[in-house]
């Protein structure tokens, strides 16, 4: 069996990505973001994400996203095999836009929420949520 | 705004004792000092609000000694920031005299020789004496309890912590938060939280199943003093299901929840609050950044890291005071509140100095009754110690450096493990070692030994995990423990590293081998978070080797070696 020069390189990559950067952010994020947003640019403001700093159990995370007068609000955890967990579509007469639900983390890695805005723009926000095997308090 | 000089009227208790002196004969200097009980209460009373904090008491009922930490390393912005500065450092950073009753108190070194000369601490009977006179000079004042009460005697254990619940009961706290007292488990804890005759507190305890805010625990409380309405809010323990076992207490979850604890503010502010006080059990660090983020909380009291600190610190228009552990301290701030704001405050850290301040006779008696079922068994000598035995430091305390001993010899492994707590107190060289001396560092509701097989590259795991939870610099990641204590085995670590990248030099002590990291292990541990642990107690194990040892006496351990301190 034979690889071109070119195949060799592409996996030499894709397992250094896989070593290195175990539960980051990785292309298929970027990707479904770019799919979302059309490639328009990211405010930071105009969406809240709330997430525990470190998850008590990582089986279950609760997350709650909100975006005051967002259409639609995008929810990823970057660093699990699947990263898309939900987006949620908010109608005209939706009272809040906002929602919760519980996410299943592979591991330490950030979660990513993106709001389309009212008007039509974007804002993305990230949390570190620390997967620890835990076990030492003072 | 006022300034921070005007605004700070701090003393410290009797720093101005002792003139010159030269190491090593600062026991005799102590002794000479004639330190008395109305220098360490002496406090103009101020303002028109007092409060009273104390925390992470530990279960210590009785006079103790406790020797504060040697190494206790900041990172990122709170690299050489108080409450990482220790010894010397400390003392210029106070203007405390070397040998003074300050000294003594608040630093670590010199402690044997110092220890003979001022004796013990703490005792609930002598905190009950300062608080007494407190409430003499200010008969409403709050008293707050930070938590960690509960736990860390023989009695606590045996009794499920009724002993301290009826102590403390009579101290007459007005509010209290928690963290250790979980670990007896949310049945035995709801059963007394519904007795307990004052606010058991936490903003931050919620409800597992619906994310809302438990029932039980109410987020704060107000109280009217001194014409001003006064609200205390409470923070427990952020990280409880995971630095302790979350079996134990399934309905709960916690965490820092700061957005939550901004609209407690709000809200409390929104129902008339003039004074904004939070009763923390977050760790310093955490209460540090929480001031910069949270808005409008006049007073942190902190706890949890067990730190002492003799002057209040700082952030933006709150200031932090952290009160230490194990009964050693009591603080008093009086504050002056007028037209809704905090105008300025007074603030006074008390050392406990057990044979300074009389004893509450009626105190005294109440702790005794506690006791007299377990007379016998707390009293029953064990073994002697030649070393100083103590607890705090990141990396290891001579306590532990024992209890990783025991665990190597009598459980049959290459390596040991023992957690990084922070309570327990301390053994003077020439001491006998009690029962009670053991379960004082030992006592808990999961103390099992386990044995098993690790690989070199899960050891590694382990403490790369551990690492994180002390040397993250963000203190939101933070746990507030120290290091995993280890025996049998040597490593490096940088503190300025990321996770993963910290430990190197793994070394098997026995042989002088590099850890490999696809070798089985044999690890011998305890306080095990994992539900179904198996193995002996671990108070058996230390007590099975102390009594094969006769006296103690430990080479100090060089097996850490730490980089980017």
């Amino acid at each position: 069996m034979q690889f071109t020069r070119r195949e060799t390189l592409a996996m030499g990559a894709g397992a250094a990505l896989m070593t290195v950067l175990p539960f980051r952010a990785n292309a298929a994020v970027d990707d479904l973001i770019a799919e979302f947003t059309g490639g328009a640019e990211l405010a930071e403001a105009g969406v809240e994400l709330t997430a525990p700093e470190i998850a008590e159990n990582g089986n279950t995370v609760p997350v709650e996203v909100s975006a005051p007068g967002a259409t639609a609000i995008m929810l990823l955890a970057a660093g699990n095999p699947t990263p898309p967990v939900a987006t949620f579509n908010f109608g005209p007469l939706a009272a809040s836009q906002s929602a919760s639900t519980r996410i299943r983390l592979a591991g330490t890695q950030d979660v990513v929420a993106i709001a389309k805005l009212a008007d039509g723009s974007f804002a993305r926000q990230s949390k570190t949520v620390k997967v620890t095997i835990g076990g030492c308090g003072g | 705004m006022i300034s921070r000089r005007d605004f700070l009227q701090v003393s410290m208790a009797a720093s101005a004792l002792v003139g010159a002196s030269g190491f090593g004969n600062w026991g005799r200097l102590a002794a000479q000092q004639a330190l008395t009980q109305d220098q360490l209460l002496q406090f103009d009373t101020f303002g028109n609000v007092s409060l009273i904090h104390i925390t992470d008491i530990h279960a210590q009922m009785k006079p103790i000694f406790f020797r504060e930490p040697e190494i206790n390393l900041g990172v990122g912005e709170n690299k050489g920031e108080v409450p990482h500065v220790t010894g010397a450092d400390f003392r210029k950073l106070y203007g405390i005299e070397d040998g003074s009753p300050s000294h003594y108190a608040l630093t670590y070194d010199d402690f044997t020789s110092l220890a003979k000369g001022y004796g013990r601490v703490g005792g609930l009977d002598r905190v009950a004496t300062v608080v007494n006179a407190i409430r003499a000079d200010r008969p409403d004042a709050i008293l707050l309890d930070g938590g960690d009460t509960w736990h860390g005697s023989y009695t606590c254990l045996k009794t499920q912590g009724q002993d301290m619940v009826n102590v403390m009961n009579a101290l007459k706290p007005d509010a209290m938060t928690f963290h250790w007292e979980f670990t007896l488990g949310s049945e035995r804890v709801n059963e007394i939280v519904e007795s307990l005759p004052f606010a058991a507190l936490g903003q931050n305890i919620f409800d597992a199943e619906w994310d809302e805010p438990a029932e039980l625990f109410k987020p704060y409380q107000f109280f009217e003093r001194g014409g001003v309405k006064v609200a205390v809010i409470g923070q427990a323990f952020p990280y409880m299901p995971i630095a302790n076992p979350g079996w134990m207490f399934p309905e709960y979850s916690f965490g820092i929840r700061d957005e939550h604890m901004q609209e407690m503010v709000d809200e409390v502010r929104g129902m008339g609050a003039e004074l904004v006080v939070c009763l923390s059990h977050n760790g310093f660090d955490v209460d540090k950044k929480m001031a910069g983020i949270v808005k409008g909380i006049d007073v942190i009291l902190s706890g949890h890291t067990h730190d002492a600190l003799p002057e209040p610190v700082l952030v933006g228009e709150t200031i932090i005071v952290a009160s230490g552990s194990n009964g050693k301290f009591v603080s008093r701030v009086d504050l002056d509140v007028r037209d809704g704001r905090m105008m300025g405050f007074r603030h006074k850290l008390i050392p406990i100095f057990s044979d300074v301040i009389a004893p509450d006779p009626q105190m005294t008696a109440l702790i005794d009754e506690q006791r007299a079922p377990y007379k016998a068994e707390l009293e029953e000598v064990i073994g002697k110690t030649d070393s100083l035995l103590y607890r705090r430091g990141n990396f290891n305390g001579s306590w532990d450096d024992l209890i990783c001993d025991a665990l190597i010899s009598e459980r049959e492994a290459d390596i040991a493990m023992s957690p990084g707590v922070r309570w327990g107190p301390s053994i003077l060289p020439g001491q006998e070692i009690t029962r009670e001396d053991l379960f004082n560092v030992t006592s808990m509701t999961y103390g099992k030994a386990y044995r098993s097989e690790m690989t070199g590259e899960f050891i590694k795991v382990i403490l790369e995990d551990v690492a994180d939870n002390i040397f993250n610099p963000d203190p939101y990641y933070q746990q507030g423990g120290d290091m995993v204590r280890i025996g049998g085995m040597a490593y490096r670590i940088d503190i300025t590293k990321p996770q993963g990248e910290r430990i190197s030099e793994m070394t098997l002590l026995k042989t002088g081998e590099a850890i490999d990291p696809a070798k089985n292990y044999v690890v011998a541990g305890w306080a095990s978070v994992n539900e179904a642990t198996e193995g002996p107690q671990i108070w058996d194990v230390v007590e099975n080797h102390i009594r094969k040892q006769g006296t103690i006496e430990l080479a100090p351990n060089t097996s850490v070696k730490v980089v980017g301190a």
